[in-house]
């Protein structure tokens, strides 16, 4: 793999966020609105590629940070009245909270183990988040108030049911992420992670502490999965337990897997590319997964890598 | 990029008068196509478009078959008749998958896709939570059949009514009186632990202790529980009557086994019919279940005193007189619940035709117009029975059928009065903003 100068790599990413931001004027409504999801949801992949395409730990407990981040946001708005900022700051301090804690549980295992001991986690988390239905509205959930969604700057009131304020809510913190995530891998530290996950025993060798840097990078997966649950829950409205089950773990896997493992861009290409193909297909068959199964078969024979990592591979390999 | 072919170049494409002339002389000639003259004349004869936001994957398939045929029976009735206002009704359906993200999707999909003038249909309680801020942020009116309290309850939006199925809460509570006469003063409730489980568990003890009976014991099973003897021996010795509710593919486990575990000294069992929806009565394992009673909105087996407007219905929606389709007789119906579509769609009519719909720009009126509803006459376009309608809660209120299992079928055994089901109102939706 060939290495990118820093302008080229910054200038790609910049590139696609002034390309998210003018597509704001010119797409039709209906897409407009599902491009903000698609970035909010692309957050949560980014969280996800950071654990399981940079350090190599495949999680299959996810969504209890992306609910973590849910719920902090959405609880505290319903039952404390508090702002969306403070809102916000709570959702990240609860899934960062959690993730320190399920990473030094967790991280005593690897490989399979890894895989099974957080999806176990998640379970718990789930049936927590039903057994306080009292408090979280159980497998119903909770709608956010409309009238609480509004973040004050200033003088300046901000609803976030607008769409154009939701969208551009939704870019600022794609970008956030993105840049951060580019900044992460491209440093010293990225460059020990990828080393753990392409040989630990080495790394160690050379005088790495595995463990301390596989905490942080649980740490700092979970807390952008957690920004990811709490800007949906301010921005969409509704908190609810479906977010915390199994499927939402699987899915940021598939959205990651798709659009390319530990590439910067891959987790926004697989969500756009999953949700298109389900919004497609749904529209003409009940039988939408099948066409998506085989759409996966396909990715997954001509490109194994995803699409970005293959392009990564055959073509352009700079690609950070 | 530079694009070699100057695709992007304007200075480039050669736009002369006669390229202009023949652009024009295309333009016109699309102006005058049938197409562009029935849609020009939106106004008048346009279809209403109706949004189905249909289970037709995931936990609620089942009910969503028989929710799109229903929704399909109904508007063929309505259309035959003439439509809503001289103008055809067009359904458009979107599968949420019944997941409450993707079910908020689909409304907004609706709304600025579609551009549908309601979004109706969604029968389970998590959808409808989920999909109520998008409907309300669009301002779409949302017509749900879910049969839950959370429209009742006045914490979704002004946008959001049920107005064909009655809420839980008065079901149960209409349920009360008929159990303390009939069945027993000391209840058992065992109940899913989560939400539709909570429901009957925080509704159930008042209204029985207003009867003069009580619940002695509440079990609650969770939800990721596949087998339920272990449970059994919580039920108190005295109990005369165990009230259940369990739902989904587990409740043919939970009845076989508590058949083992009674024989055939059982106290009495009081259950609804959400358990059993779809499914066989006469399935091996639920032989359990003869001479115990349910909770059902509208009869899923012919009834001898069945209207001839209930008969008319079950004829349109296509179910014989064991509740399943007609030439199959596996396919069991959702009957229970699903004519809630039928009543729905007809309030729509009616919500529409008062308010003069002509388009989305009267989904105020339109909203205003469904909040002024009192009453629906029981007839074609309400079999299941008379209801009132409470604007300010956006909850219709109706009848009740208690049946029982007897010879391998369901008989209603009794029909409880409208007034057994109200209660007071929690809110009130109409000092909302539109």
């Amino acid at each position: 793999m060939k290495e990118a100068s820093p302008a080229k790599a910054y200038a790609l990413h910049l590139g696609v966020i002034v390309l998210l931001f003018a597509l704001s004027f010119v797409l039709p409504e209906y897409h407009h609105g599902l491009l903000a999801r698609i970035m909010v949801l692309a957050v949560f992949a980014m969280g996800y590629n950071m654990l399981f395409g940079y350090v190599g730990l495949l999680s299959l407990g996810h969504a209890m940070f992306f609910s973590a981040g849910l719920y902090g946001a959405g609880l505290a708005v319903i039952h404390l009245g508090w702002s969306v900022p403070a809102a916000f700051a709570a959702g990240l301090a609860c899934g960062a909270f959690l993730a320190l804690v399920i990473g030094v549980l967790a991280l005593r295992t690897s490989g399979v183990a890894f895989m099974i001991v957080t999806m176990m986690f998640a379970q718990v988390f789930y049936l927590i988040i039903l057994y306080f239905a009292a408090w979280t509205g159980g497998d119903q959930g909770l709608v956010v108030p409309q009238s609480a969604r509004v973040l004050v700057l200033g003088s300046t009131s901000l609803g976030l049911t607008n769409p154009t304020v939701r969208y551009m809510s939704a870019l600022v913190l794609f970008s956030i992420v993105l840049l951060v995530t580019l900044v992460v891998v491209r440093s010293r530290y990225g460059r020990v992670l990828v080393a753990i996950r392409e040989n630990e025993d080495r790394t160690k060798m050379l005088g790495y502490d595995t463990f301390s840097n596989k905490l942080a990078a649980v740490l700092v997966s979970g807390t952008i999965c957690a920004a990811s649950g709490a800007a949906y829950a301010l921005l969409f409205g509704y908190v609810g337990s479906t977010f915390a089950s199994v499927q939402y773990s699987i899915l940021p896997l598939l959205w990651v897997l798709l659009g390319g493992a530990a590439t910067t861009l891959g987790p926004l290409i697989g969500t756009l590319f999953m949700y298109h193909v389900v919004d497609v297909t749904s529209g003409y068959t009940s039988a939408y997964l099948l066409i998506v199964g085989i759409a996966l078969i396909l990715l997954v024979l001509f490109f194994p890598r995803g699409i970005l990592g293959t392009i990564r591979q055959r073509w352009l390999g700079w690609l950070p | 990029m530079t694009d070699k072919k100057g695709f992007f170049d304007l200075s480039k494409t050669g736009l002369t008068r006669r390229t202009a002339l023949k652009g024009l002389a295309a333009g016109a000639g699309l102006a005058v196509a049938p197409g562009f003259v029935r849609y020009s004349q939106a106004q008048s004869s346009a279809p209403i478009k109706i949004g189905f936001q249909c289970h037709r994957t995931g936990i609620g398939a089942a009910y969503g078959r028989w929710y799109d045929r229903t929704t399909a029976a109904a508007v063929k009735a309505i259309n035959e008749a003439g439509g809503i206002n001289g103008r055809p009704v067009e359904v458009i359906i979107e599968d949420d998958g019944t997941d409450p993200g993707r079910g908020a999707e689909v409304v907004g999909k609706f709304a600025t896709q579609h551009k549908t003038d309601i979004v109706y249909g969604t029968l389970f309680s998590h959808v409808v939570i989920g999909s109520a801020p998008a409907a309300g942020e669009a301002k779409m009116p949302y017509f749900v059949v879910s049969e839950g309290h959370h429209v009742a309850s006045t914490k979704l939006n002004r946008y959001v009514f049920q107005p064909g199925i009655t809420d839980v809460k008065s079901q149960i509570q209409a349920m009360a009186p008929w159990i303390a006469a009939n069945a027993g003063k000391k209840v058992t409730q065992i109940f899913p632990d989560f939400a539709f489980g909570y429901d009957h568990r925080d509704y159930l003890p008042p209204a029985l202790k207003a009867q003069g009976a009580e619940v002695i014991a509440q079990i609650a099973i969770p939800p990721t529980e596949s087998s339920f003897t272990k449970y059994f021996p919580q039920i108190p010795a005295e109990t005369e009557v165990i009230y259940h509710v369990m739902v989904g593919p587990a409740v043919l486990t939970f009845v076989k086994e508590l058949g083992e575990f009674y024989g055939s000294n059982r106290p009495q069992l009081f259950g609804f019919i959400d358990s059993l929806e779809a499914t066989d009565i006469n399935s091996p394992g639920l032989e359990f279940l003869d001479g115990s009673h349910f909770w059902e909105g509208s009869p899923r087996y012919a009834q001898p005193d069945d209207s001839a407007a209930q008969k008319a219905y079950r004829a349109a929606v296509g179910i014989d007189d064991n509740g399943a389709a007609i030439g199959d007789p596996k396919d069991v119906s959702t009957a229970a619940h699903m004519f809630g579509c039928w009543e729905t769609l007809y309030v729509v009519k009616k919500a529409m035709e008062d308010a003069g719909y002509k388009g989305p720009e009267d989904r105020a009126k339109l909203v205003e117009a469904t909040e002024a509803l009192t009453e629906f006459a029981e007839g074609p376009e309400h079999p299941q029975g008379p209801k009132t309608f409470n604007g300010k809660i956006h909850q219709c209120f109706g009848i009740q059928n208690i049946s029982k299992v007897e010879g391998g079928r369901l008989n209603v055994v009794h029909k409880t009065k409208i007034e057994d089901g109200l209660y007071e109102p929690e809110g009130d939706y109409t000092t909302q903003p539109l």
